[in-house]
């Protein structure tokens, strides 16, 4: 596969504070990259290293094997889908989706033909005359899809575009996003903090903190192959035990022994061992490998979300069948359900359900980024 | 909101309603009275038709009088305003994208003058303009040579340009630094050069800005009376002194009159600046 953007060691700070530490990244023609992260964490300003509107202060930005730091946005093949939408809101549908092909001079039956060819693809064919500012939030995010595409760039900066809309139409966004990029063989950079979009959108997600890359893999990878407590904690729920490293493929944590699928570590080395909730059975009390006291129990609809203290640590567990609280169980888990990683700077940070609750969860991941200029 | 206001809300718009009727429309309508009136009150067109019928003589050739010093109005308003627009616009601009700080400072800077009477103001711009003012006192020690300007038209169109440029940078102002960031951004992403996006973005979206801008200046530069006066030594005589004239003389009809006919074509000026701002979204109108 062809490499179209590289980053090359990167960092860059803002009044003192550096927002990248060391980036690098390649990124390659005809895929789906997600930049996933919690807000702060310099997703969005990678983004716009790579579209344009920032100048690294350490490192380079290469485009197709050319350094383009300097490069201004308007020189780029790279164009971007702003988060809440930007789109000009003297002009109308037809004008705003040939605003990039009008600076080109491009004559007029070309201009109309491809506007006309772009509002078809993001299905506004009946929409060209409207006013911007009369069209719903999704209708608006395709036109800036579209007018971000009728261009042909090479690369489409995504930067959150479906923050500002309703669960609904975001899942249909979602869907629409991936067949157009499909259909048009455009690699798409795609910046998020929601890691349910990332994972059903990409062919590659970055994981980034604190302006640091924590992994790069696939959705798969990067759900069952998490490289620390920072990753499982922020791509779905884990429970984020300590554990030690008996022998390969055997683990002891929760003053139990497991088997399990991992080797390659230290005799007796401390690890983070993850368990997912959906990995883990509830089984009688005398037939669990570790027993516990169900704490809470919420409905989630599909399932039940239960946390069950055990030895102090609280757990978290889905399952459709009903537990009540106060009653004593036992847990079973399978050895590929058990993923040890090694110690990082993030361990014992993450991953202990005590003082979990679904409003706290939801609290700390903002519904829009706007602070996310970093 | 419901159609029908609530009795609260009708209650508290009473007072301003009143002061409105009181003070608006009761004014308006007894300058029209006036205006189609004679001494004795009997419906006459003699003081519009004196309007546009009186002649006098200027060096030797017959004008029509008033005529003549309502095109010299508006000739010096609309050169005061293009000259406002002209220095305004980018004064505005780069307000508008200047740090917080330097806003605010620079904003302070615009509006001390205004806390100042408009005659003293006028007054200190004589001082300054005369011949043997603070300019050719300041000409002559560079070892210039003196010039004349009071008493000029240039005079009147400087006064004018001094009193109402704020009022043509701060609703430019308003409006550029409302406006959105990520639309230059978007296209500068687009394709746009500084060039560009000064053209085809800042320039648009900020004419709603120019055009009150453009009416605050021209309509109070119209009917000014006192700046040219003073910086005109009197002989560039506008419509506003003319006004000022004749009630002084007493003549309350024929200065009703003249209000009144520079009234409907500062209205018909309005209109046709509103029709220009309506249809702003180019390629079209919407179809809501």
């Amino acid at each position: 596969m062809k490499k179209i953007i590289e980053l090359k060691n990167i960092s860059k700070s803002f009044d003192g504070e550096k927002v990248l530490d060391n980036i690098s990244l390649d990124i390659y023609d005809n895929e789906f990259l997600t930049l996933l992260g919690p807000s702060g964490c310099g997703k969005t300003t990678t983004l716009r290293l790579i579209g344009g509107f920032e100048s690294p202060d350490e490192g380079d930005v290469i485009f197709l094997g050319e350094k383009i730091n300097d490069v201004p946005p308007h020189k780029r093949h790279v164009n971007t889908v702003f988060q809440k939408y930007a789109l000009f809101p003297h002009l109308n549908v037809y004008e705003n989706v040939a605003f990039p092909l009008r600076e080109k001079k491009m004559p007029k039956d070309q201009i109309e033909k491809k506007v006309h060819e772009m509002l078809d693809l993001v299905m506004l064919s009946g929409f060209a005359k409207r006013r911007v500012t009369s069209l719903s939030g999704g209708q608006q995010q395709r036109v800036a899809i579209a007018r971000a595409l009728v261009n042909e760039p090479k690369v489409l900066l995504l930067d959150e575009p479906l923050g500002a809309l309703d669960l609904k139409l975001r899942k249909d966004m979602q869907q629409e996003l991936k067949k157009i990029q499909k259909a048009t063989g455009i690699t798409f950079i795609f910046v998020t903090h929601d890691q349910e979009e990332a994972l059903s959108m990409s062919d590659t997600i970055v994981v980034m903190s604190e302006g640091r890359i924590q992994q790069i893999g696939t959705p798969i990878d990067i759900y069952n192959e998490p490289v620390n407590a920072f990753v499982a904690d922020f791509i779905g729920e884990s429970n984020i035990l300590d554990g030690v490293m008996l022998e390969d493929l055997k683990v002891r944590f929760s003053g139990h022994v497991f088997e399990c699928v991992d080797k390659g570590f230290g005799r007796g080395e401390a690890v983070d061992v993850v368990v997912r909730p959906e990995d883990v059975d509830i089984v009688k009390e005398s037939e669990g490998m570790l027993t516990g006291i169900v704490t809470g129990v919420t409905f989630m609809g599909v399932h039940y979300e239960v946390i069950v203290d055990i030895g102090g640590f609280k757990w978290m567990i889905q399952t459709t069948d009903f537990v009540d609280v106060d009653e004593h169980i036992g847990l079973y888990i399978e050895p590929d359900a058990i993923h040890i990683m090694k110690k990082s700077e993030y361990s014992g940070m993450f991953g202990d359900y005590s003082s979990f609750s679904n409003e706290l969860d939801e609290l700390s991941i903002p519904p829009e980024e706007d602070g996310d200029e970093v | 909101m419901s159609k029908k206001s609530s009795l609260t809300t009708k209650l508290s718009l009473a007072p301003y309603s009143l002061w409105a009727a009181l003070f608006i429309v009761v004014p308006l309508i007894f300058v029209a009275y006036y205006a189609f009136t004679d001494n004795s009150f009997n419906f006459t067109f003699d003081n519009i038709s004196r309007f546009f019928t009186s002649k006098s003589n200027v060096e030797g050739n017959e004008v029509r009088t008033y005529l003549l010093i309502f095109w010299r109005s508006l000739k010096l308003a609309f050169i005061s305003t293009v000259i406002c627009l002209l220095l305004g616009y980018p004064l505005a601009y780069i307000m508008s994208r200047a740090k917080e700080r330097s806003q605010k400072i620079m904003m302070i800077l615009i509006m001390i003058p205004m806390w100042m009477n408009f005659l003293i103001r006028t007054y200190a711009w004589m001082t300054i303009l005369q011949d043997t003012g603070i300019l050719n006192g300041f000409l002559s020690l560079l070892g210039l040579n003196r010039i004349h300007i009071i008493g000029t038209e240039s005079a009147v169109v400087i006064g004018m340009v001094y009193d109402y440029l704020p009022y043509m940078v701060l609703p430019i102002y308003s409006i550029m630094a409302k406006m959105d960031d990520k639309l230059i951004e978007a296209a500068k992403d687009l394709g746009c050069n500084s060039a560009g996006i000064l053209k085809r973005v800042i320039i648009p979206l900020s004419l709603p800005g120019v055009l009150s801008g453009i009416t605050m200046v021209l309509i109070p530069s119209v009917s000014t009376f006192y700046i040219s006066q003073k910086l005109g030594n009197g002989k560039f005589f506008l419509i506003g002194d003319a006004i000022e004239g004749q009630f002084v003389a007493n003549n309350l009809h024929f200065a009703a009159a003249i209000s009144f006919i520079l009234m409907v074509v500062l209205l018909a000026v309005m209109a046709l600046m509103k029709k220009f701002t309506n249809n702003r979204v180019y390629g079209g109108e919407s179809t809501l």
